[in-house]
């Protein structure tokens, strides 16, 4: 207990190191600048202490139960052994690493629906829209789009395959989805590319990409685990895209 | 002070909707896949009530607090109507939130590591802290230029996806020329340069300022500073790696 409470009480104080920039940042202009108080500052300072203890409590507990689970998970799935191929190959078909695929998917789905960044978005998305944006769907499709890179991700590792071709590719269907996507959504679709990538799916995927590129043959960790959290940021910009183009062609002139 | 009760009881239950996906994968691959039992289950079970904990605190300490600071400060800049003082505050709010940012940390130190063994640096360690500061100061600095480029977009109303498409189109553009071993984590910076905090507040300031300027609509104007905080570090990480 002694050695949880030490534990956690680092965590608070990192957390709110990396907070004092911002607080700083918010009091100075507030002060020195806008020069009229904060409306309810209790409020607001209770609130502020709310996130730093629950961004606290949240990596303190990530650390204890996900982590070095997803990392282990990470590892025992790509290891020879597992995949079944002679340790001593220097080729293997993309096909052997199916659990791979699958595990990327769903950890990609899972750790994006639980990202805070993300809910934030989404509940301001909600509040906005009056509705007409369902904030429980919109993080469903960004969690579809990132299941979907990351898989694609793992298997341009496993490939060998040039992370710039892809990046392009993405790029061009985002140009040509934005031409017919409904206005109103594409701020926030191309915002959605950003948040989905933080407390929860960088580590997470970064101790996959990294597993991979050193098991799979002839790969290089330094080079090829790298391009997993670009494409977790480009394909839920695409998800969502494609989430409000249906749903306009649904119930036609809801969105626009 | 029940209503703050009763908001929390179902904040609580809703956070840990959120978190059974996570723990249904987990679960699945370790007993049906990979075939093994769980570690550790006391730590499990503990880490997973902090996180939902964690969330719930999260949750209810956004809407009372950095929502309401980051829209509240964008309707005092903009009834001051002082345009250098807002986007000292973009920029600020930009570079301080990026600087201290974890996962960038640990990012560009990788980076410096790889650019020592690809024979860019000296295998010093001195070499390669400097090689990784410049790295965090590079891409604080775009994630402020970022926000600022973000804001005048919401008041002059230019319609985003140009700015965003001609940013890809510099990102195309630029990969060939810089060296293989910086693309990777070029790519990569833009997504983990945006935090848990900054999230929030940037949104609620985009938010917020296109809620108090006249002839602009939150929804389409509103957002938007994101997606150039997560564009902008990719050029300006491949241009350190061509400079340098």
């Amino acid at each position: 207990m002694i050695d949880w409470l030490v534990i956690f009480s680092k965590t608070l104080l990192d957390t709110g190191r990396d907070v004092l920039p911002i607080a700083a940042i918010i009091i100075g202009f507030q002060i020195v600048i806008i020069r009229k108080p904060i409306l309810h500052p209790g409020k607001t300072l209770f609130g502020f202490l709310y996130v730093v203890v629950g961004i606290a409590l949240f990596l303190q507990g990530l650390q204890m139960a996900l982590f070095p689970l997803g990392e282990l998970m990470a590892h025992q799935l790509t290891t020879p052994e597992f995949i079944n191929i002679d340790s001593q190959a220097t080729k293997v078909s993309w096909l052997s690493y199916y659990w791979v695929y699958a595990f990327a998917a769903s950890l990609g789905f899972a750790t994006t629906l639980a990202e805070p960044s993300l809910i934030a978005v989404a509940i301001k998305a909600e509040q906005l829209s009056g509705g007409a944006i369902h904030a429980f769907s919109l993080r469903i499709a960004v969690s579809i789009g990132v299941a979907f890179g990351i898989a694609l991700g793992t298997f341009r590792i496993i490939t060998g395959t040039e992370l710039y071709l892809y990046i392009v590719a993405g790029y061009i269907i985002v140009i040509i989805q934005t031409i017919f996507a409904p206005k109103l959504i594409i701020g926030l679709a191309y915002d959605s590319g950003g948040v989905t990538t933080s407390t929860v799916t960088v580590p997470l995927v970064t101790a996959l990409g990294l597993e991979l590129a050193s098991t799979v043959p002839g790969r290089n960790p330094l080079l090829d685990g790298f391009g997993l959290i670009a494409f977790a940021s480009l394909f839920p910009i695409i998800a969502v895209l494609s989430y409000a183009q249906i749903a306009e062609w649904r119930n036609k002139g809801s969105l626009t | 002070m029940t209503f703050l009760k009763n908001r929390f009881i179902k904040q609580i239950f809703e956070s840990f909707i959120d978190l059974v996906p996570i723990f249904t994968v987990i679960l699945f691959f370790q007993i049906f896949v990979i075939e093994q039992p769980l570690p550790d289950i006391i730590n499990l079970i503990t880490g997973t009530l902090l996180v939902i904990l964690g969330l719930t605190f999260f949750i209810i300490g956004l809407e009372l607090s950095l929502f309401p600071i980051g829209e509240s400060m964008a309707y005092a800049f903009a009834q001051k109507g002082s345009l250098f003082w807002l986007l000292a505050f973009a920029f600020c709010l930009g570079f301080g939130t990026t600087i201290a940012e974890p996962a960038l940390i640990a990012v560009t130190n990788e980076a410096a590591e790889i650019a020592s063994l690809g024979n860019i640096i000296n295998d010093s360690d001195a070499a390669k802290s400097n090689y990784a500061f410049g790295l965090r100061i590079t891409v604080a600095f775009s994630v402020g230029i970022a926000i600022v480029i973000g804001v005048l977009r919401i008041l002059h109303g230019w319609p985003l996806h140009y700015l965003i498409i001609s940013g890809y189109a510099i990102v195309v553009v630029i990969t060939p020329f810089a060296p293989d071993e910086i693309i990777g984590i070029a790519y990569d910076s833009g997504g983990v340069t945006t935090s848990t905090i900054t999230v929030p507040l940037v949104t609620a300031l985009g938010v917020g300022l296109a809620t108090a300027i006249k002839g602009r609509n939150p929804m389409t104007d509103g957002f938007g500073l994101i997606a150039f905080a997560s564009l902008t570090p990719m050029i300006f990480v491949m241009a350190y790696g061509i400079i340098l």
